[in-house]
């Protein structure tokens, strides 16, 4: 278990405005992920766990382990911290066989078991076939293996990854997801995960810690912050929510509602607490909840008519942008019957609104 | 007529015991640099890039003044060895250092710096000392540069002339380094003499820039 607090500042300079880091986290066995935007602190943060950086206040434990402590000038090295890191480039020995740079890492273990633990991560992470050739002479896929089987050959007590999927193609990603299930069932470690890929939050993280600006705004399991977002600059950050200004026209906590007006249009949705009637909120709500359809008829209880100003094809869904600015996602077989018509219905279920 | 081979071998001598003394030296040096700070830092930095810019005659000067016979370092050189520094193949050396060493250590550290720090960090979060680093990962990562320096290094001792005319004279058969030697050759009219120790100087000198442009970085 790690449990991390982290404050760092770095003073506003020639080039740079400044920034500071300021975090208060815990990471248990499974995958933490710190999400976030570029810039907002999250390599920063992994490389002051590591060891690279020194934070100017606070402390670093994992599990009986001070690696850093302030007050007392608690500073363990790298080589101390018992820490794997994966890198994003994976930085492999470029003049050693991938073999060699198992054995490299395998030498903090006694040396009776040196052999036996190279060969067993070479069997389990299936570099069989390629472990005797240099990084520059195998496939993607073979150099992301190797970097995560040299990091967990040391039997860390914490394993860290700098997105570690950027940049590659959906095979490789997918492949990469595999891997990283498995290391989470068969290795105890405590892994945590920067990314600022949202899917990647959901396809590894039991716990996700969403970071900006050097700072933790929400922590939760990934489904509850898409489900509950805190802030409206978490909202944006998720990026997957439409986000409707809208004023407060009734609260009724007796019921459990509240109606809102967006859009010049009446809506009914669950009740907000800790808001007044006037309030000017915004609403959001995730496009693929919304339903939509071409327009019949006059609006009912939390329908709005539309205009489709754009559909857009993607893989899994179509994506249709309306007048006003809200995106419904639609799956492809309910768009192809309805292709042609311009008016359309949206309609909002009372309990997919959040007022934030 | 006969060669007289002894500067050839000398020069060949003083240059190999100055490379391998810069090549210590100045490994540690360049480590020093491309990894540590301290104040002072850039003031080292100059003072190991100086004598490539003064002219080799006023290294020469200062290297009489600081190690003659009158001086401090002189007079404990000989009470040391019984004999002293300057006018023997040994202050050749010396002069020779005195260029090769920067030159080293500016390509060295250039090289050391050029590693890739992910792999350095990586090395440490795999328990590595900074020992085990910089041996088995980033002086084998810096190799050719590191290795193209000190073959320069080597030509560059090879032909030392003014600090090593002014340090250990030109004494036939006991200082008389090659560059010396063909400057004598001209003086005295001896064509020959002079022709074939350019010949094989140059082609030396030919062969060591083959060997450094192979090993260099693609």
């Amino acid at each position: 278990m790690l449990q991390a607090r982290i404050r760092k500042t770095f003073p506003p300079g020639k080039e740079s405005s400044g920034f500071a880091l300021d975090l208060d986290f815990r990471a248990a066995a499974g995958v933490t992920v710190l999400f976030g935007p570029s810039g907002a602190g999250k390599t920063l943060a992994l490389d002051s766990i590591a060891g690279f950086i020194r934070p100017d206040e606070g402390r670093i434990l994992l599990d009986d382990a001070i690696l850093f402590d302030a007050p007392s000038g608690v500073h363990l090295p790298p080589q101390a911290r018992n820490c794997g890191y994966v890198f994003q480039n994976y930085a492999l020995f470029p003049h050693m066989t991938l073999r060699q740079n198992l054995e490299f890492a395998a030498e903090r273990r006694p040396r009776l078991e040196r052999h036996r633990r190279v060969n067993e991560m070479i069997e389990r992470f299936r570099l069989g076939e390629t472990a005797g050739r240099r990084p520059h002479e195998v496939s993607g896929g073979e150099r992301q293996r190797c970097s995560i089987a040299r990091a967990l050959i040391g039997a860390p007590k914490l394993l860290l990854l700098d997105e570690p999927a950027q940049g590659l193609d959906a095979p490789l990603r997918g492949e990469f997801y595999e891997i990283l299930r498995q290391v989470r069932a068969d290795f105890q470690t405590p892994i945590l995960l920067v990314t600022h890929d949202l899917d990647e939050c959901f396809e590894l993280g039991e716990e996700m810690l969403v970071l900006t600006a050097g700072r933790i705004v929400q922590s939760g399991a990934p489904r509850d912050i898409l489900d509950r977002p805190a802030t409206l600059d978490v909202a944006k950050l998720l990026g997957a929510f439409n986000l409707l200004p809208a004023e407060i026209r009734a609260l009724d906590p007796g019921r459990n509602t509240s109606r809102v007006q967006v859009a010049g249009v009446e809506l009914e949705g669950p009740y907000f607490p800790g808001r007044l009637k006037g309030d000017r909120v915004t609403i959001c709500v995730r496009p693929e909840q919304l339903h939509a359809a071409p327009r019949n008829g006059r609006p009912g209880l939390n329908q709005m008519p539309a205009e489709l100003q754009r559909a857009i094809e993607k893989p899994q869904f179509v994506r249709l942008e309306f007048s006003g600015g809200i995106v419904v996602d639609l799956p492809r077989a309910q768009y192809e019957r309805q292709r042609d018509a311009k008016q359309w219905m949206i309609e909002f279920p009372a309990s997919a609104l959040r007022a934030l | 007529m006969s060669i007289d081979w002894f500067p050839l071998w000398l020069s060949l001598r003083v240059a190999f015991v100055s490379t391998a003394l810069a090549a210590g030296a100045g490994l540690w040096v360049a480590y020093v640099l491309a990894n540590r700070d301290f104040r002072g830092k850039e003031a080292l930095d100059a003072a190991v890039t100086l004598p490539l810019v003064l002219p080799p005659t006023v290294l020469g000067y200062y290297l009489l003044v600081v190690a003659g016979r009158a001086s401090p370092l002189g007079k404990l050189w000989e009470t040391v060895f019984g004999s002293p520094l300057v006018f023997t193949w040994k202050a050749a050396v010396v002069a020779a250092l005195l260029h090769s060493l920067p030159l080293l250590v500016k390509s060295a550290r250039a090289g050391l710096e050029s590693v890739d720090r992910s792999c350095e960090r990586a090395a440490r979060t795999l328990g590595a000392s900074e020992w085990k680093l910089f041996w088995r990962v980033t002086l084998p990562m810096a190799r050719r540069p590191i290795l193209a320096a000190t073959a320069l290094a080597f030509a560059r001792s090879l032909g030392e002339f003014g600090a090593t005319l002014m340090i250990a004279g030109n004494i036939p058969g006991r200082t008389q380094t090659v560059a010396v030697a063909i400057y004598d050759a001209v003086e005295a009219g001896n064509g020959a003499l002079a022709r074939t120790l350019v010949l094989v100087i140059s082609a030396v000198a030919l062969g060591i820039l083959t060997i450094a442009n192979r090993i260099a970085p693609r």
